[in-house]
């Protein structure tokens, strides 16, 4: 069955005009139809993070979503966190911290990141580890991610590497 | 990993999506879609037809009309989370709602998708029944009130016919505050078990647990001061439900999870919000 259906998807800040069949998940048409593989797919059922993208300003899975559904939202990728070659603060403190080994968890993290730095300037710790709760990374054992997410709000801990 | 293909509706009114519905069968309302989609990717479903609620504005709405909390079948679990009417006339929904699967879950799943998919491990139909709340339904034949501790069937099994949409849920004003406590392998995982409690300040109240049985009860039980006794009455209020699975672990789990949401009942002011109290059933038992 072939019933592709325009859609005018709205992604960092463009708008791209596509077509796309009703079954495609959004973070399938943001890798194969816009070509921004930064966003990962991990395990397609919600569960790892690695494909989280912010619609309007949210953090959301985007494998969860079909890209039919969201015409007209603001989506954010990885991609979209800088609009030319530099890297935001939190990026920044990423690398400075280690806060990647792999990378596949990476865009994710940033996206998540981002959106609780936008919602909370200083986020505690606890904070911190709740809102990256809902995404896996099997390489650093969390802690650098803390680290970089913390310092990247000025909330550096004490005994910062 | 792919769903399989469908076709797609996007509703304005809940009537618009009521005649859909009864014109197709098989098919089925997205709402956040965060249990459907994963189904649907693994092809454990494959409606021939998805109706998108989203648009309809009719179900958005939180409202405190002096009686009543009403909630619409739209909100979004983070809305619930973050919204100070709830915080204020329900607080335990406050509570529940920060266990409710991770951010980017929270930020898309909505109250009405819980209750209908009715996962004996979720947060909102033990809550719909532990607060003896109706579930507004609306289909071909027009409104109906379903008291919630009549909604729910068995474990992913309701009332709710398949050409009926949750409108809202309609919460009766609180007499007690109602403690919760929820125990998963991380914040954010199913249940593993958890528990609504009512406590009277006479002695008396009503246990309400999820991911113990095959739906949510709401058990009447004696609140003994003493912790022992306590202990004994979680055990013969657990005695009347069905414990399918892995028995001696579950009871366990449930009888500390019951003391520990009673422990939260217990706390006043500020605590009972506090993050340590939020956080409580996440410590090892």
């Amino acid at each position: 069955m072939n019933n592709k259906v325009p859609l005018k998807l709205t992604v960092n800040g463009g708008t791209f005009d596509i077509e796309v069949e009703p079954r495609w998940l959004l973070s399938d048409v943001l890798r194969h139809q816009l070509g921004l593989v930064g966003t990962h797919v991990g395990c397609e059922q919600g569960a790892c993070g690695a494909c989280t993208v912010l619609i309007d300003g949210k953090p959301e899975r985007s494998c969860l979503t079909f890209a039919i559904q969201v015409e007209g939202q603001q989506i954010t990728t990885v991609e979209g966190l800088t609009q030319d070659e530099n890297l935001t603060p939190l990026q920044e403190a990423f690398s400075e911290h280690h806060a990647l080994q792999c990378g596949y968890c990476t865009p994710g993290m940033l996206l998540t990141a981002t959106a609780l730095l936008q919602q909370d300037p200083h986020p505690s710790e606890l904070k911190v580890r709740e809102a990256i709760s809902g995404n896996v990374c099997r390489c650093t054992g969390y802690q650098f991610i803390v680290d970089a997410i913390l310092a990247a709000s000025g909330n550096a801990k004490e005994d910062q590497r | 990993m792919k769903p399989a293909a469908f076709e797609y509706r996007r509703v304005t009114t809940v009537t618009e999506a009521v005649k859909l519905l009864r014109d197709a069968p098989d098919a089925k309302v997205i709402a956040g879609g965060q249990s459907l989609v994963p189904l649907m990717n693994f092809r454990l479903t494959r409606p021939s037809l998805l109706v998108d609620v989203n648009g309809i504005k009719a179900l958005q709405h939180v409202v405190w009309d002096g009686t009543f909390l009403r909630i619409g079948s739209l909100v979004r679990h983070q809305q619930i989370a973050d919204n100070v009417e709830i915080q204020k006339h329900c607080p335990v929904l406050t509570v529940a709602a920060k266990h409710i699967g991770h951010w980017a879950i929270r930020n898309r799943g909505t109250m009405g998708g819980s209750l209908a998919h009715a996962d004996p491990a979720s947060e909102w139909p033990a809550a719909a029944v532990a607060l003896n709340a109706e579930i507004e339904v609306e289909g071909p034949q027009g409104v109906r009130m379903v008291p919630a501790s009549e909604f729910y069937l068995g474990y992913y099994s309701t009332v709710l016919q398949p050409d009926e949409l949750i409108v809202q849920i309609r919460i009766p004003s609180l007499k007690f505050r109602l403690g919760f406590a929820e125990m998963a392998r991380r914040r954010g995982d199913f249940a593993l078990a958890g528990a609504y409690v009512e406590d009277d300040g006479n002695g008396q109240g009503f246990v309400t647990w999820f991911g113990v049985a095959d739906k949510p009860v709401r058990v009447p039980t004696v609140l003994p001061g003493n912790l022992e006794a306590r202990r004994e009455a979680w055990q013969q209020a657990l005695g009347t439900l069905p414990i399918v699975d892995d028995k001696r672990s579950r009871i366990h789990l449930a009888v500390q999870i019951a003391e520990r949401a009673w422990q939260h009942s217990q706390l006043e002011g500020a605590k009972y919000l506090s993050e340590e109290a939020i956080a409580g059933g996440d410590q090892p038992l």
